[in-house]
This record gives structure tokens, C-alpha cells and sequence, in this order.
């Protein structure tokens, strides 16, 4: 199992780099799974890559999420999960992205099952995506503030909640 | 408040809000419909009302605790949900499950796509105007309700399955449970067959409605029973084998018409062939043998060990205070829910608890689709096709 899944990621990053020497910034192999980073600028050309190349088919896109390694910079991690159908074969790609400037190209060309999927991201992260038809925020209202899935948004909220004291004051009170 | 740009002229068209309180949407939905008299011209759902979080909830709980909040997402398939993510976690972990374990997390799955399949008759006859099948797939939903009561003590958020295996060992008298479930099942099956199959009404309402073609529907990332009643013959089970499904024996239902009858008749054939593979997991489940992984700091010690071993107590008191730390990385696991591809992507940055736990639900994507289905038909078929894409909004809005 590991050894066919890593002569695919070979498949990939090989097809990759001969198309553009740039494209693969580095390969992670963790638990027979590949992760390939691709750098910002060249991610919707290497998503196209993967998609249309007869050697890689990636016709399905997956999944789409975002990891927020806060306070480590880049600290945006994006990630899509492509699946091959013909070739029944699995990849990741990664882009990173700095806190100050969390802008990527959308792959909504690419694949149109990618809308929702960027949404999701941009409401929770707060990362912007080039050339998206429709970026609107999708699971909260439009107007939270914040997004709360950044590793500095507290887990509880920004609500009043009353101090534990208080409450202790209030109790005795009553 | 969204609103809809007019496609053809404001003075044509009327906008009609549909939910989010609406019985046929299972959940709460909006869809911003834009009606040309009955015909729909565009349509924008609208989603959110149910998240409440969950993902930002793991975050801050040790890797045990939030199986929990995944039963809570799906909740007509809260062991699919258990399951993808103890994979997750143990795929991250390097964790080797034992088969006993792995046959009673495969028969426990298929039991519940059954009664995620019953639920989704029934809903969708009684949106479709055919009240008696409700009562006939919650009466058979019922029978595997106990089974999983038997089995875990709770009817719907089991959390039976656990990381490393399952919870429990199978109960006194599980086999003559699951025998007698497995005996009276297919007769009903034909039974609701009988009440649905060849019925002009049924016909009339899903033939026909509802097309994608297979190239939009991959591009648009649909999976499950609309993919493969595309013609697309994905399922994960046999693609992208988990849980020693490569074992088993099954078909994987596929049809070309993709209409919503199409569907129905899939879904029908799944409960078949799961009932064929909970009767094959049954026989390889063995009286005897280890129902969790042997792996010390991150499995539980057994009581009884507890209270003879120092390390045993010392390992007990570790993993409910602190819990256990998988080394940095990061894991995606797919499983085949009865809605499509479940998927769950877990980061670990060497803490107790998870830096990222995400989840790929099929209903939220496979929702994405729902304007292709029902742009250009009739405003009646929007409840057809609502219905036949198998949405859960908790699942949705997470």
C-alpha cells in the first residue's frame, strides 16, 4: 500500500515539475499520504495541470480546508483533496498563505464543486479567493464579525460572559 | 438577507421564499426561488441556521472526547461519523485495529446506511404525497434502533465506535438480534417495493426529474447514490477500501438515467446489498478476540488490569486527565456514508488536542448541485429533488 501510493505521489510531482520547474515547492509523505505544496502563484495552473493531464485525471475535487498555524508564519495552510477516478488514486495540494495577505487564486474554474468549498473557508478563515463567482459568507450570518475558526478567535465567542466571580457575587446575593 | 439577481426582467418573475421552516427540506433550508409562473428560473439556497460549530468544538477537546460532537453531525448515520474520524485519528496514530473489531465496525455501518435509507424512503415518499411508507420503513428503522441499543446502550448518538475499536463487546444475544432483523428484512424491502416500484403516481413524480449528467455531477464533486445513479461507478468501499472491505463480498448498484427514480431504485439495492454484507460480517465475527487496539497511553486499560498493574492505573488516570499526543501531521480518511463521500481531515501539531478536525460532508456539497437540478422545472419537483439528493441539515451547516 505505501509502496503504490508512493510511486503515485511520484506520478504527480514528476508530471508537475516537468511541466514547470517551479511548481512543486516541496513533497510531504506522512502516513502513505502525499501532500504536495505548490506556490501561491502557480496553484490554479498546477490545479488545471492536474485536472486535464492524461498521466493525473484528478477529476474530482474533494474536500477543501484550511489550517490556521497560528502564530507561526505562513500561517494559513489551504488544502484540497483530489481524488482520480480513473485512476483510483488520491492527492493533496497545499498552498500556504501569510497572515497579512491570506489571498489565493479560486480554483472555481477548475473544478465548480470548489464554490461552497472556498465559501466555507472564506467565512470561517477569512481567506480570499481571486476570481470567485460568488464569495459570500455561507454557514454564518453576514454580519459576524470575525472568523472563527482563526486560532486567535476564542473558542467561547466574544459574548458578555459573566466572570466566574460574578457569578460567585451574584449567587450570594440572591 | 440574500438577495437574487433577476435573470429575465423583474416584471416576469416573482421571488418566493421556501423554508427555512418547511417540512420537505428536512432541516432548516432556505432556497430563494425565482419563479417564472410555476418554472423555476433560478434558485439560491440559503444555509447556516443549524451550524453550530462543531469543528471549533474539537478543537478544544482531547481526541477522545470529541467523538461525541461527530454523532451529533449526520444524525441519521452517527456511526459513519464515529468511524471516519477514529480512522482519522488512527491513521494519524499508525494504529492497527484488530479484524474482530473492524467486521463488528462494518456490520454496525451497513445496519445503519439500512435505517439512514429507511429514514430517506419515508421522508421522501411523504414529501412526494405516499403517507403509508413512513410507517412501514420507521416500523423496520425501529428493529435496528434496538439492535444498536443492545449493542451500545443509546438508540441514535452511539458513539459506539471508538479509537482504537469499538466500545463494548458484542452483548449476550446479538447473533439470534441480527439473524432475526436479517430474516425479516428482505420481505420488507419488497414489501415497500410493492408499495412504490410500479406505482404511477411514484413514476410520475421521479421520472424523469431531477437530471445531471455525470460530467456535472463530478464537477460539481458529487458523490453517493446521485453519483452512481449517474453512471459513475465510485463508492469508496471498493475504490478506496477501509475497515477490511476489501474482504467483502457486495455490488455496487450503478444506473444511467439519473433522475430521481433512478435514485430511489439505487438506494433500494443498497439496503440489499448492505443487508448481504452485515450477513458475511456476521459470520466472520468470532465469539472470542479483542475488541480495541493493544496500545498502552492511548487505549484504555482494561478494569480489570487496573486494579493489579501500577502502569495500567497510571496509563487510565493519563488518558482521561491529559489524553494521548499523536506526532505532528496531518490525515484524511474517506468513507462511504449513505450519502455520499464522508471524509474527515485531522491535523495534529504533537498536543493532546487536535490543531484542525474537518469534516467533508456529502450533504453540503452534494447540496451545492441542487440549482442544476432544479433550474428550468417545475416548482413542484423542487420538493422531488430536495428530497432525492438525501440532505441532512445537521450534517450541512455542522
Amino acid at each position: 500500500m505505501t509502496e503504490s501510493s508512493s510511486q503515485n505521489a511520484n506520478v504527480v510531482v514528476e508530471t508537475l515539475r516537468s511541466w514547470s520547474p517551479t511548481a512543486v515547492a516541496e513533497v510531504i509523505e506522512f502516513r502513505s499520504e502525499t501532500t504536495v505544496v505548490v506556490p501561491r502563484n502557480l496553484l490554479r495552473a498546477a490545479a488545471e495541470r492536474c485536472r486535464s493531464d492524461a498521466k493525473l485525471q484528478f477529476n474530482l475535487l474533494t474536500d477543501a480546508t484550511c489550517v490556521d498555524r497560528y502564530p507561526i508564519e505562513p500561517r494559513f495552510e489551504v488544502n484540497y483533496h483530489l481524488v482520480s477516478i480513473p485512476r483510483k488514486d488520491r492527492v493533496r495540494l497545499q498552498v500556504r498563505l501569510t497572515g497579512q495577505d491570506p489571498v489565493v487564486d479560486s480554483v472555481v474554474p477548475v473544478w465548480p464543486g470548489a464554490n461552497w468549498l472556498e465559501r466555507e473557508i472564506f467565512d470561517l478563515f477569512g481567506i480570499r479567493f481571486n476570481g470567485h463567482p460568488d464569495l459570500r459568507r455561507i454557514l454564518l450570518p453576514e454580519d459576524w464579525e470575525g472568523h472563527p475558526l482563526r486560532k486567535d478567535f476564542p473558542v467561547e465567542g466574544y459574548r458578555d460572559v459573566p466572570s466566574s466571580g460574578d457569578l460567585f457575587k451574584k449567587s450570594s446575593m440572591l | 438577507m440574500t438577495t437574487v439577481e433577476t435573470a429575465t426582467g423583474a416584471a416576469k418573475t416573482m421571488v418566493l421564499n421556501m423554508g427555512p421552516q418547511h417540512p420537505s427540506t428536512h432541516g432548516v433550508l432556505r432556497i430563494l426561488l425565482e419563479l417564472d409562473g410555476e418554472t423555476v428560473v433560478k434558485a439560491v439556497p440559503d444555509l447556516g441556521y443549524l451550524h453550530t460549530g462543531i469543528e471549533k468544538s474539537c478543537e478544544d477537546k482531547t481526541y477522545s472526547q470529541a467523538i461525541t460532537l461527530t454523532d451529533r453531525m449526520d444524525y441519521l448515520n452517527p456511526l459513519g461519523n464515529n468511524l471516519v474520524y477514529c480512522l482519522a485519528v488512527e491513521k494519524l496514530l499508525g494504529l492497527e485495529v484488530p479484524k474482530r473489531a473492524q467486521y463488528i465496525r462494518v456490520m454496525m455501518v451497513e445496519l445503519q446506511r439500512i435505517s439512514s435509507h429507511l429514514v430517506w424512503l419515508g421522508t421522501h415518499a411523504i414529501d412526494l404525497g405516499a403517507m403509508s411508507v413512513f410507517l412501514y420503513c420507521f416500523r423496520e428503522r425501529e428493529e435496528i434502533l434496538k439492535i444498536f441499543e443492545m449493542f451500545s446502550g443509546q438508540r441514535m448518538m452511539t458513539s459506539y465506535i471508538r479509537i482504537g475499536g469499538v466500545a463494548l463487546d458484542p452483548p449476550a444475544g446479538w447473533r439470534q438480534a441480527v439473524q432475526k432483523f436479517l430474516n425479516m428484512m428482505p420481505t420488507r424491502v419488497d414489501e415497500y417495493e410493492t408499495l412504490l416500484t410500479q406505482n404511477p403516481i411514484w413514476i410520475g413524480r421521479t421520472k424523469g426529474i431531477g437530471y445531471i449528467s455525470p460530467q456535472d455531477a463530478i464537477a460539481l464533486s458529487m458523490t453517493g447514490p446521485t453519483l452512481r445513479a449517474a453512471g459513475v461507478p465510485y463508492d469508496n468501499r471498493k475504490v478506496f477500501p477501509y475497515s477490511s472491505y476489501e474482504e467483502f463480498n457486495f455490488d455496487v448498484p450503478t444506473r444511467t438515467e439519473s433522475d430521481c427514480y433512478a435514485r430511489y431504485l439505487i438506494r433500494v439495492a443498497e439496503m440489499r446489498e448492505s443487508l448481504n454484507i452485515v450477513r458475511q460480517a456476521m459470520e466472520r465475527i468470532t465469539d472470542e478476540g479483542p475488541v480495541k487496539a493493544e496500545a498502552p497511553g492511548i487505549i484504555p486499560p482494561q478494569r480489570e488490569k487496573m486494579k493489579t498493574e501500577m502502569e495500567a492505573l497510571i496509563y487510565h488516570f493519563k488518558i482521561f486527565t491529559e489524553g494521548f499526543s499523536p506526532q505532528p501531521g496531518e490525515a484524511f480518511v474517506a468513507v462511504e456514508s449513505p450519502r455520499g463521500e464522508l471524509g474527515c481531515f485531522v491535523a495534529s501539531d504533537g498536543s493532546p488536542k487536535p490543531l484542525r478536525v474537518h469534516f467533508r460532508s456529502p450533504s453540503f456539497i452534494n447540496l451545492q448541485a441542487l440549482p442544476k437540478l432544479i433550474e428550468g422545472q417545475l416548482i413542484a419537483d423542487v420538493v422531488a429533488c430536495i428530497g432525492t439528493i438525501d440532505i441532512v441539515l445537521g450534517e450541512v451547516d455542522r
